[in-house]
């Protein structure tokens, strides 16, 4: 039987039934308790499992995530919320210094089984400081896993998957995608192995590669409809996956197209997207046509929501891109 | 500057209960009926300087108002309003001077008003233009933080500067309930009482940080009692007391300026509506609560007392409510006016000199615009 789900529900769902697999899974972080989060996303689970469970913390994130760092040397599963990508920053100390380090500082005697949820990056008109691409600082940290869904399904198959592995994860979820929906076949889903650290073929193509992630993968898919069109076939990959980073899915989708363009929001300096282009151009140099080219977002603060529209990375930006990657015929 | 011998804090005879601790109740100098209360240690300020203060307390409500509307309308991205803390919001803006500063947060909009400074600038920030709209250093009002507590360190900073420059200023930093938990509020504490800065810590205790209630924050026996910790002096407040809050605001920043140091003063009001419009407050508190406030507003017992004090009559009431009505009908027509902005912005201000990959993205950004249909 199919569900619709929003992306919310989806996560919601998927903390639901990890709470419910494995009682060490606590839950907590700032108005995630009777509030639900400010995006709903924790919606029902302190009436559902109890306070201990599912609670609110001080004001503090560095204190959240320290003593998630505690709780999971001592036998729990934090899952922990930072309400906002750039309310992350206070607890980064932690995340870098500790969360990131613990396991390899002990050689693997202590483990760090964490998931840090980061709702994160932008085009919903928030004002500053609610609407930053943070990946690339856990992405460049040693020890953290990072991932970002792209799809409701992969909310709630990523979500789960982060929660039982080993190491700590944090992950991104993309705010634009929060009220997006899909139908879901939750009974099968729940069974599934899934795929967690692999990107995924989103859309199947044989011009060029779009590489995209997190809440750019729609932007991507929206241009390659728009290519198609124009008589181009584009094929799109969701990385899903930033660390670890699926280099073969990728790999074979470039040598397969001979061209390719990375899209992501945050800022293109020394970002995840060159690191992505470097890994293509080192593994397909010879089957590129084309220099790898990237669409980012501009090297400045992220906008004020009145001129983000010139920010993010667009179909239009993609279009141009791919118009550039030095086809024979132009 | 008073001689740091005679510095209560480095009198071997002062104890924390004979300087620093705060008192038994929250300061309250005007009931909620009205009724002027006795206080041995606070002075109730004069009557004009009430009713001067009274008339910000009038205009700063119909600014929450107005602004509430024009969120609805779809002229503002957000706002987090202030009704029922607008007795804070006033205190904190005139309780200093012109060469002072005042450190405000996103809920502030109408202490930064209080202050003089253009509405339609304050506004921008929220109105999605840009990140902030007036030059902080006009009315000496920095930007309106967002990140918790982090405000509080740049005003030890500014108050330490003008320290070492030999100038005679005073910095008021405003935070929540909620921002006492960052680690950034207890550094700048400590750091304002190490260096002995002339900061006054200005903590509006609404009682919730978004949905989340005061004694999820901490268990101390009040806010203002975290100042010990430190070594400085705390105090609480009646945050709905207009003529407390200018007393204890008013005497700590004398203090200050005469280099008695930092202190800490807590106000006890109330979030009378939800955390922003985006928020709803249903989900974590009951209306019996919120009716509680009703009565204890700031704006009808300044006017009772007022009023009993003959300084307030209906001619006199009448022209501080047509000023509200003229600040209110400038925000309106500022931001139903189609707002400008320039995309070149983008680049123009994240460094003193743009780098050659800043112009590089610059040009093809005006290239992209340049090709689009207008
Ligand atoms: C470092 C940081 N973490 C989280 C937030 C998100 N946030 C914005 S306001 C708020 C509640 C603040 O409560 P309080 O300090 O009591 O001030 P109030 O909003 O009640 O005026 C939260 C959690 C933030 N702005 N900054």
């Amino acid at each position: 039987m199919s569900t619709t789900l929003t992306f919310a529900k989806a996560l919601n769902t998927a903390l639901a039934d990890e709470m419910e697999a494995d009682s060490t899974v606590v839950v907590f972080g700032e108005d995630v308790g009777p509030l639900g989060g400010v995006f709903r996303i924790t919606d029902g689970l302190t009436a559902r499992f109890g306070e201990e469970r599912c609670f609110d913390t001080p004001l503090a994130e560095s204190g959240i995530m320290g003593m998630a760092i505690g709780m999971a040397m001592n036998g729990l599963r934090p899952v922990v919320e930072m309400q906002f990508d750039a309310f992350a920053y206070p607890a980064f100390e932690q995340v870098v210094s500790h969360v990131a380090k613990m396991p390899n500082r002990t050689k693997g005697k202590v483990k760090l089984p964490m998931v840090i949820r980061i709702p994160y990056a932008g085009g919903i008109g928030g004002v500053e400081h609610h609407c930053d691409s943070s990946e690339s600082y856990y992405a460049h940290t040693p020890g953290l896993t990072v991932v970002a869904p792209a799809t409701v399904q992969d909310a709630y198959t990523m979500l789960r998957e982060a929660i039982r592995h080993p190491d700590p994860v944090v992950f991104l979820e993309p705010k634009k995608l929060y009220w997006s929906k899909e139908d879901l076949e939750l009974e099968s889903l729940r069974e599934s192995v899934g795929s967690f650290g692999r990107a995924v073929v989103a859309r199947e193509g044989s011009d060029a590669t779009l590489i995209a992630y997190g809440p750019s993968v729609s932007t991507a898919l929206n241009a390659a409809a728009a290519a198609a069109e124009e008589g181009r076939s584009l094929e799109v990959i969701d990385v899903r996956s930033i660390v670890p980073f699926d280099d073969e899915t990728v790999a074979a989708s470039v040598r397969k197209t001979g061209r390719a363009v990375v899209i992501a929001e945050a800022p293109g300096f020394a970002s995840v997207a060159s690191e992505i282009v470097a890994r293509v151009q080192e593994r397909c140099f010879h089957s590129l046509a084309a220099p790898v080219l990237r669409v980012t977002g501009f090297d400045i603060p992220y906008p004020a929501p009145k001129l983000e529209q010139f920010y993010l990375p667009s179909v239009d930006r993609i279009l141009d891109a791919v118009d550039d990657l030095q086809w024979e015929d132009a | 500057m008073q001689d740091p011998s005679r510095r209560p804090d480095l009198d071997q005879q002062a104890t924390a209960e004979s300087y620093m601790l705060p008192s038994a109740q929250p300061v309250q100098l005007v009931d909620p009926d009205g009724r002027h209360v006795h206080n041995d240690k606070y002075p109730l300020p004069d009557g004009e300087a009430l009713l001067a203060a009274y008339r910000e307390l009038v205009v700063g409500r119909r600014v929450n108002d107005q602004a509430n509307a024009l969120v609805r309308q779809g002229r503002m991205a957000v706002y987090p309003s202030s009704h029922g803390q607008e007795a804070c919001q006033v205190a904190a803006a005139v309780c200093i001077d012109k060469q002072d500063w005042l450190f405000p947060t996103y809920r502030d909009t109408v202490a930064v008003l209080a202050r003089g400074v253009d509405p339609i600038q304050a506004l921008t920030l929220l109105r999605g233009d840009w990140h902030s709209g007036y030059d902080p250093y006009e009315h000496n009002v920095s930007i309106q933080a967002t990140p918790l507590a982090t405000q509080l360190l740049h005003a030890v900073g500014v108050a330490h500067a003008a320290k070492l420059k030999g100038e005679n200023t005073v910095v008021v930093a405003m935070c929540g309930d909620g921002a006492t938990s960052e680690g950034d509020f207890h550094e700048a504490l400590n750091f304002a009482a190490v260096f002995h800065v002339p900061v006054v810590f200005f903590v509006q205790n609404n009682q919730y940080a978004i949905s989340v209630p005061l004694h999820h924050q901490t268990v101390a026996p009040s806010l203002a009692h975290k100042a010990i910790g430190y070594g400085m002096p705390g105090e609480r407040v009646d945050g709905n007391d207009l003529a407390a809050l200018l007393s204890v605001l008013g005497k700590a920043v004398e203090r200050a300026r005469d280099g008695g140091g930092p202190a800490l003063v807590e106000a006890h009001t109330y979030r009378m509506q939800s955390h922003t419009n985006a928020d709803d407050a249903t989900r974590y508190r009951k209306d019996d609560e919120v009716q509680q406030w009703v009565s204890k507003d700031p704006i009808q017992r300044m006017r009772t007392y007022l009023t009993d004090l003959n300084l307030l009559d209906e001619e006199v009431e009448k022209n501080i409510a047509e000023k509200a009505e003229t600040v209110a009908a400038a925000m309106r027509d500022g931001l139903n006016a189609e707002s400008e902005v320039d995309p070149e912005d983008l680049f123009r201000y994240v460094f003193t000199e743009k780098t050659s990959q800043l112009l590089e993205q610059a040009a093809k950004l005006r290239d992209e615009l340049a090709r689009e249909p207008a």
